[in-house]
């Protein structure tokens, strides 16, 4: 579903991805750690086409199609989305308005008709009280004075209504509590299913204690050192990062 | 507020039929301003003794008077002596049909969905007088006239209540008020008149629109709204779709006078020419409007949704007179490209427990400068006076301006005065963060200024609401990538 193949990309001339390449068949759901400034939310801003990146060498193709060549509109509306590590604030903006908004545009392209307010109140209501949130964050401004948990749930909230069939996570985990990391533990886990990737974005091994991830890959300077499965995590979570690099280093 | 020859001529030939002393020919006078043009247009409008007095008396303090130069404004010198004071210069190339008009104005009105007879008249194109609405005209004003509520041209208002217009006309805004106002007293063409008598709820928003003799009034235009003890009316002014305006200068007055327990909301949508995207041409709108709140328990609601124009200088007002009476002001002000806006209100609380609330919406693009200008002023005969100010300012691209001057003069100890600003940024991080969930930037452009703006729209009644959601987009496009 996804290929990146030896990807690099700086800001500005700070180089930050040196080669970094990983496959992702739909239906897996990967975890990728690493140190801070690894790369790992450069990993994600890029693949969603965030402004400000270059990328120097390297391709990243998402079911067949160059994903380097589309405007982020056209990535989400082929089915990529990105939870984002800090939600944006956008005052006065409905957060059901841009919700239907984002959802319509993700069925158009999918050549389902649009959901009417009437549809779209049954199925968010369900997708809620997933997430455990009250209807009243419905008539609020996208997440305007929610709390960084409010914001995380928001973003699961948005993904399970979207329903893509690539999703990214940038350290959806940060500022949660042990509660309210188990709400959107469920969100994510709900959307899993063979049709599906999952590519979650993380610092801490906690996380994956409640989505159990196929596969685990350490990033660290730019490119991906090690590759296993959830055993990898829990050996991070008790020896840190360094021995991988030093692994790296001699082999 | 609006003009194009062809009307202004359709209203003088009315004026004509009506009996007047008129001869089409000589109704353009030569560009020019002194007593004697004065005199003379107070003579082809037939007005009375009192009428002529007050634009000659106005006229002659004018000459002392300088233009303003304090706003945050950049304007070319205006050569007063180089426009024609009545029935405005004829115009010489204006398009014979829609085929000649500019294709990028006419795909304006197709996103605004207005109606294909409407064009036509926005455009300046030729068309009849008798318009099709002229049928809604008269049942409009047959159910006016059975409350009682007088809403007609300001000229027909000398001539049939003339002790009206004497006993209200610049009781509010003075003869000498300002520059632009005392020029506008001197050679007002014509605008409208609305009284509403005591305790009459006018059944309907009154709209210029509807008014279709005297919809197109030219540059000098005058109001006056007079809600009598527990009156209520709605006034709309403006058409929501771009005008093409032959006027460079406009200064217009507009009076509001709320007496005991009335209720004025006045809504305008200005969206003249704001000139192109080298700021080449633009209407220059320099406006003066002011409402008194004059008896206990009354209410004056300004909203403007303000788009169009390279020049805007204009700070509808209240004054608070009345005990317990509320003054309000919404605004949005949009200067984009090299349109300069320098807006805001004034707030003067006299009586006691007299409030007001300011919510000032500005948005910058382009190199468009936006201005907020207020005054919070509370008088020593103001106890418990409260007043709540908000102005935003949201800027698109790096090359425009936001400048915020709230002045406050507050002489009552137990006032309550709130002030909130802020100034943000049309982040990438807010473009990025829709266009990720699959909207395109346009749209997310368009769903953030709306957010941005909606303490203001919801004061707006419904439709304009909505025209004035479309109007805002169809003017920021391209503001952003």
């Amino acid at each position: 579903m996804l290929s990146i193949q030896n990807l690099h990309a700086c800001i500005g001339d700070r180089k930050i991805l040196k080669g970094l390449s990983l496959e992702v068949r739909a239906g897996e759901v990967h975890a990728i750690m690493g140190p801070n400034g690894s790369g790992k939310s450069t990993l994600a801003s890029v693949l969603a086409g965030r402004a400000g990146y270059e990328v120097t060498e390297g391709r990243v193709l998402y079911l067949g199609q160059d994903l380097l060549a589309l405007e982020p509109e056209e990535r989400a509306r082929a089915g990529l989305f990105l939870a984002f590590q800090y939600p944006v604030e956008i005052p006065g903006v409905n957060n059901a308005y841009l919700l239907k908004a984002a959802l319509n545009a993700v069925r158009r392209q999918r050549g389902l008709p649009e959901l009417d307010a009437f549809d779209f109140l049954a199925l968010i209501r369900g997708k809620m009280k997933l997430m455990q949130m009250d209807e009243s964050f419905l008539n609020r401004g996208v997440n305007e004075g929610f709390s960084g948990g409010e914001k995380k749930r928001n973003e699961i909230l948005q993904m399970a209504v979207i329903e893509p069939r690539l999703a990214l996570l940038d350290e959806t985990d940060s500022g949660l509590d042990i509660d309210a990391l188990r709400v959107v533990a469920n969100g994510v886990n709900s959307l899993r299913g063979p049709e599906r990737a999952i590519v979650m974005v993380t610092h801490y091994q906690r996380l994956l204690d409640y989505i159990e991830p196929d596969f685990v890959h350490v990033l660290s300077d730019g490119q991906i050192l090690k590759s296993g499965d959830k055993s990898l995590a829990l050996e991070l979570e008790r020896r840190g990062y360094d021995w991988v690099r030093q692994e790296a280093r001699v082999a | 507020m609006s003009s194009s020859q062809h009307d202004l001529d359709a209203l003088v030939a009315q004026k004509y039929r009506h009996g007047f002393v008129t001869d089409i020919e000589s109704d353009t006078v030569p560009p020019g301003l002194d007593e004697d043009v004065i005199r003379l247009i107070s003579r082809k409008k037939g007005e009375p003794q009192f009428m002529l007095d007050w634009r000659l008396k106005a006229y002659r303090h004018w000459l002392t008077m300088r233009a303003p130069d304090w706003a945050q404004l950049r304007i070319s010198p205006i050569d007063y002596q180089a426009i024609s004071y009545y029935s405005a210069p004829k115009k010489k190339d204006g398009p014979k049909s829609l085929d000649e008009v500019d294709p990028k104005l006419l795909a304006t009105y197709e996103k605004l969905g207005v109606p294909l007879h409407e064009r036509a008249r926005l455009a300046g194109v030729a068309v009849d007088a008798v318009f099709d609405s002229v049928s809604v005209a008269t049942t409009f004003k047959d159910k006016l006239a059975s409350v009682g509520v007088i809403f007609c041209p300001f000229s027909d208002a000398v001539r049939d209540h003339p002790s009206l217009v004497e006993r209200y006309l610049g009781s509010v805004v003075p003869a000498t008020d300002n520059f632009f106002a005392a020029l506008n007293s001197a050679v007002f063409s014509d605008g409208s008149f609305v009284y509403v008598p005591k305790g009459v709820r006018c059944p309907m928003e009154l709209s210029t629109y509807f008014r279709i003799n005297a919809a197109n009034t030219g540059q000098f235009e005058r109001t006056l709204i007079v809600a009598d003890e527990g009156a209520y009316v709605s006034y709309l002014e403006g058409c929501t779709a771009p005008m093409r305006d032959e006027n460079q200068l406009h200064a217009a007055v507009v009076e509001l006078v709320a007496e005991r327990d009335a209720q004025i909301k006045y809504s305008t949508v200005q969206n003249w020419y704001p000139g192109d995207e080298n700021g080449v041409g633009g209407i220059y709108n320099f406006v003066t409007k002011r409402g008194e709140c004059r008896g206990a328990d009354s209410r004056i609601s300004w909203t403007q949704v303000e788009t169009g124009s390279a020049i805007t200088w204009k700070y509808p007002s209240c004054v608070l007179l009345g005990e317990n009476s509320v003054g309000e002001f919404y605004s949005v002000a949009l200067a984009n490209h090299y349109q300069q806006a320098d807006t805001g209100t004034k707030m003067i609380h006299i009586g006691r427990n007299t409030r007001s609330t300011i919510v000032s919406k500005g948005i910058s693009a382009g190199r468009g400068q936006n201005t907020y200008r207020g005054l919070v002023k509370i008088l020593p005969s103001a106890e418990g006076a409260r007043n709540y100010t908000q102005c935003d300012s949201l800027l698109m691209g790096d090359r425009c301006g936001a400048h915020t001057f709230p002045y406050m003069e507050i002489k009552h100890p137990s006032a309550v005065v709130e002030h909130e600003a802020t100034t943000s940024k049309i982040a990438d991080d807010q473009l990025f963060y829709c266009r990720s969930r699959g909207i395109s930037e346009e749209d997310a452009v368009n769903m953030i200024v709306n957010g941005f703006c909606k303490a203001v729209f919801k004061e707006l009644p419904m439709e304009f609401a909505v025209e004035a959601q479309n109007l805002l987009s169809v003017s920021l496009e391209g503001a952003v990538g």
